[in-house]
């Protein structure tokens, strides 16, 4: 058997090397992309956990509709990525510092 | 009638204030004409009223009450009234009638001054402010009426204020005024502290029981009574200018001679002298401060009076008499003869003002020269100023039977009489003093009026007369200042002109002790005894040297002064440089406090307040925000740091509790 | 061990492994396959949960399209792989230590309170159970308006998306048939009037 729990430190596991993955990952936006997908893979491991467990459809339906919102932001997030390329030759984060206070 | 008489008195001085504020506020829409209209209108309205005063109080209308309380704080009520009895009344037509005198021949002597109004409107302020001061009933009102006549004074020494000197000056008298008035605030907040209130009558009323009360002061007793006479006499040195707080009145000299008259001789100077005589049922409980008055009015009458015999301005001259004459006052108060002080305060209000306005007459005739080097020869120039200043001299000299006389003999007679450890000392330095008197005055009137002219030809041939508005004052100033003595000595010293308002204990009462000699004879019969009596006398035989001695210096052998100042260059460069005391106030005070001022504006303003508090807090802000500024670097893994950070505390602070 | 448990831990430490190469590797072409690596690894976990049908659409959704679309991307963009982990090991020490300390205390938290014993594990469905059918019963009564509010985001995301990488290009010559088959002969052709011009010697 296998207690809640560990799908919760597994999903804990994903969330923190995902964050620590926005926090190291200084040159290129795509990879940041890739982290925040990460991340909401983290949550959803802990929506369908606990959907699981307290036998409630609710969380699968939260999972899915995170997931569309997940795939609606991936996709603007890479056009916004495609459209800042062009105008400026480069995804370097560093370079993107237009707001820097 | 009595609720007509409090409109009387409120009139008074309001009168004198609006006609202030009319000529100060408007004074370039009613024009030179109408400014000295409204303000002589309106002193003249309350020297008519004083007068009505003064004689209603004498037919038994005497009123102490308050009009109007001006804030409650602790319990003591601070309140605006009016003491009207023989003394305030007396003060009131003294004061009101050397002003009206004084606006009078301001209209000449100002004639072509760009100020015009604006004097005007300081000389009625004056008037109110004195008004507001001799007519109060209680503490508080006589510190504004005291500190009001300090602005005015102030005001009208500055009032050519483009000229150097005279800023210097009114910084001085107002600096040095500042010294007297801190002991006089803190004798009124002693005052209150004993008394716990600040109305005459409830102070006096309450005064004998307080006299055996004493505090700890530098390791002795001191009682409280003693403490607050001297605290209070201490601001009647600053505004009566008694050693060693005198040096502000000669230079007050850099003001216009209407002022010089006004203020600086007939009126604010006597304040003080008002102020103690008021407070003689405070002063009369503590022979050591009764000691104190009288040591340092004697001071003030001999030394100052020994300066005015080498000074060349004429109007130095007369400052340095007026300084000797109040201190003859303050000996008089000292000697517990109030009656005497104040009564010399009159005499001495008319022919010193007479003086004053004579000495600016000759002024105006030399086109504003006043170093008598350059005078000589008037005489038969100007008769009407050589006359009233001839009649003013001997007035002031003390010769019988003009008004000075009669104050100052009695004066001397009272220090006589007293048996104060001071009153030896005092005396000798009162007769020896009217030798000098009599010389520095004979020797202004021989430099200026008599002998050979040593002025230029031009300024000569234009001198002439000064017009009437100029010489009217003198005449109506010279006729009291010959007659008041002989008129009012009886009622004054021995009779009942101050009634109650003057508090003498009975072993102090010198005057009942001259009175004595003189028992059973009025009038004519007094007035005569009196002066045969002086007439043989040291003061009057010493005057009349004086005048010799003058006389033989300045008119038989001119050549002879200059030979004595060479031979005496020691003793006249002490009295040139007044015995050092602007000398050693410079170094001393001025100084210290220039370099206390220095050292706290380097460290404490520009180093402290500048440097670390101002500058500090912009620099900090700066830095701290210097600081602050590189997290929002803009970069998106700073902000998910911070992210991981704010969780890492909350997970830590969830374990913790 | 069931076999269900060795699914479970042999995936997630698939899992685990791929996010780290994740964030970790150099190549973002290679990061994106790790990624498709760690979004199968997470489907077949929940296979294990009994959450069949959000399996399948994370595979159909995630590495059928998203990824697909983030090769795309990577591969359309000129990277300088060179420059692109400048400042990683730099930062490493930091955020593994954070990482740690993040690990640590969420397990802390979370072990002790959702063991076997707080909330045991529901009984296995049937075989007849449809997680399909039991999802769709839900998505279409009770969360019908969610579901057409996500259907129009994900409207507006490919509408958005279109627009912000539609670009006119000026430079680009091309034919607008229409305009060509309307114009008529005044817009083109001007006749003009002028006297003959004598010719000059010498020209």
């Amino acid at each position: 058997m296998i207690p809640l729990s560990h799908y919760l430190i597994l999903g804990a596991i994903l969330f923190a090397l995902s964050m620590v993955g926005i926090f190291l990952n200084r040159k290129n936006v795509v990879i940041l992309l890739m982290a925040i997908e990460l991340l909401l893979l983290a949550v959803n491991m802990n929506f369908v956990a606990f959907s699981h467990y307290l036998q409630d459809l609710s969380g699968q339906v939260f999972v899915f509709f995170i997931l569309t919102v997940a795939a609606a932001e991936s996709a603007i997030g890479l056009a916004i990525i495609i459209v800042l390329f062009r105008s400026r030759r480069s995804i370097n984060v560093e370079d993107l510092d237009s707001l820097k206070g | 009638m009595i609720r007509n008489m409090q409109l009387v008195y409120l009139a008074i001085p309001l009168v004198c204030l609006a006609a202030s504020l009319v000529a100060g506020l408007f004074g370039p829409r009613i024009g030179r004409a109408g400014a000295h209209s409204v303000t002589i209108l309106g002193v003249a309205l309350a020297f008519v009223l004083s007068v009505v005063v003064f004689l209603d109080v004498h037919a038994g209308n005497r009123f102490n009450g308050s009009i109007y309380t001006w804030a409650l704080s602790g319990g003591v009520p601070f309140e605006i009234g009016f003491l009207i009895d023989e003394l305030s009344a007396l003060m009131m037509v003294v004061v009101t009638f050397v002003s009206l005198m004084v606006h009078i021949y301001t209209i000449g002597y100002m004639h072509d001054d760009p100020g015009y109004q604006r004097f005007f409107s300081y000389i009625s302020l004056f008037t109110f402010s004195m008004l507001m001061l001799v007519m109060s009933n209680n503490f508080l009102q006589l510190f504004f009426g005291w500190e009001a006549v300090g602005l005015v004074s102030y005001l009208l020494i500055g009032f050519w204020f483009k000229k150097e000197s005279a800023i210097a000056a009114n910084l001085k008298a107002f600096v040095v005024n500042r010294v007297g008035d801190f002991g006089f605030l803190l004798g009124i907040a002693a005052v209150l502290y004993v008394f716990g209130t600040l109305d005459y009558a409830a102070v006096f009323a309450s005064a004998p029981d307080a006299v055996a009360l004493q505090f700890r002061f530098l390791g002795g007793d001191m009682t409280w009574m003693t403490a607050i006479c001297l605290l209070l006499f201490v601001g009647a040195m600053g505004k009566s200018a008694q050693v060693p707080l005198h040096v502000w009145l000669p230079d007050s000299m850099e003001g216009p001679t209407p002022i010089s008259a006004l203020i600086h001789a007939a009126t604010m100077v006597t304040a003080g002298i008002f102020m103690v005589a008021r407070m003689s049922p405070l002063f009369e409980l503590s022979e050591t401060a009764l000691t104190v008055v009288m040591t340092i009015g004697a001071i003030t009458a001999f030394f100052m009076a020994l300066i005015g015999m080498v000074q060349n301005d004429i109007k130095r001259v007369v400052a340095y008499s007026t300084l000797s004459q109040l201190g003859y006052m303050t000996v008089a108060l000292g000697a517990s003869a109030y009656a005497a002080g104040i009564f010399h305060l009159g005499t001495h209000a008319f022919f010193k003002a007479l003086l004053f306005l004579a000495a600016g007459s000759v002024i105006i005739a030399l086109h504003h020269q006043q170093d008598m080097r350059k005078m000589g020869g008037l005489g038969r120039v100007m008769p009407i100023t050589f006359l009233t200043a001839w009649i003013g001299t001997i007035a002031l000299i003390g010769l019988p039977p003009f008004s000075g006389f009669f104050s100052k003999d009695a004066i001397i007679e009272a220090v006589h009489a007293s048996t104060l450890p001071s009153a030896g000392l005092a005396w000798l330095a009162l007769t020896a003093g009217t030798f000098v008197t009599s010389f520095y005055s004979f020797r202004l009137l021989f430099m200026t009026f008599h002998g050979k002219p040593r002025m230029d030809k031009e300024t000569l041939r234009h001198a002439k007369e000064s017009p009437w508005v100029v010489t009217v004052p003198l005449v109506l100033l010279a006729i009291p200042s010959m007659i008041a003595g002989a008129l009012y000595v009886e009622p004054a010293l021995f009779g009942d002109l101050f009634g109650d308002s003057l508090f003498v204990l009975p072993e102090h009462d010198t005057l009942a002790r001259i009175g004595a000699a003189y028992e059973g004879k009025h009038g004519i019969e007094l007035v005569l005894s009196m002066i045969l009596h002086g007439a043989l006398q040291p003061p009057v035989i010493l005057t009349l040297l004086g005048a010799v001695t003058a006389w033989f210096l300045y008119i038989k052998r001119p050549d002879l002064p200059d030979t004595l100042v060479r031979r005496f260059s020691a003793i006249h460069g002490m009295l040139m440089r007044k015995y050092g005391f602007d000398e050693f106030y410079e170094r001393v005070f001025a100084g210290g406090a220039r370099r206390i001022g220095h050292a706290f504006w380097q460290t404490g303003d520009a180093r402290l307040i500048d440097g670390l508090m101002v500058n500090g807090t912009a620099r900090s802000v700066g830095w701290i925000s210097g600081i602050v500024r590189h997290i929002q670097s803009g970069y998106v893994y700073t902000y998910a740091f911070a992210m991981i950070l704010g969780l890492v505390v909350l997970l830590t602070w969830m374990l913790w509790s | 061990m069931s076999f269900t448990q060795l699914t479970f831990y042999f995936f997630a430490a698939v899992l685990v492994f791929a996010a780290t190469m994740v964030v970790t590797i150099r190549n973002p072409v290679k990061a994106a396959l790790f990624l498709v690596l760690a979004f199968f690894s997470a489907a077949c976990v929940w296979m294990t949960l009994e959450a069949e049908f959000l399996a399948i659409v994370l595979v159909l959704v995630y590495v059928g399209a998203v990824m697909v679309l983030f090769l795309f991307v990577v591969m359309m963009l000129d990277i300088n792989l060179a420059r692109m982990q400048e400042g990683f090991t730099r930062y490493l020490p930091v955020g593994a230590l954070v990482a740690a300390l993040l690990v640590v205390e969420l397990v802390l938290v979370l072990g002790g309170s959702f063991g076997s014993e707080q909330l045991p594990r529901p009984a296995a469905q049937g075989a007849d159970y449809s997680n399909t059918r039991e999802l769709g019963g839900v998505l279409y009564t009770t969360y019908v308006y969610p579901f057409e509010i996500a259907a129009v985001i994900l409207l507006v995301a490919i509408i958005a998306a279109i627009v912000l990488t539609l670009r006119k290009r000026p430079d680009t010559k091309y034919q607008d048939p229409a305009k060509q088959i309307s114009v008529r002969k005044e817009d083109r052709v001007r006749l003009v009037k002028m006297p003959a011009e004598r010719r000059r010697q010498g020209d």
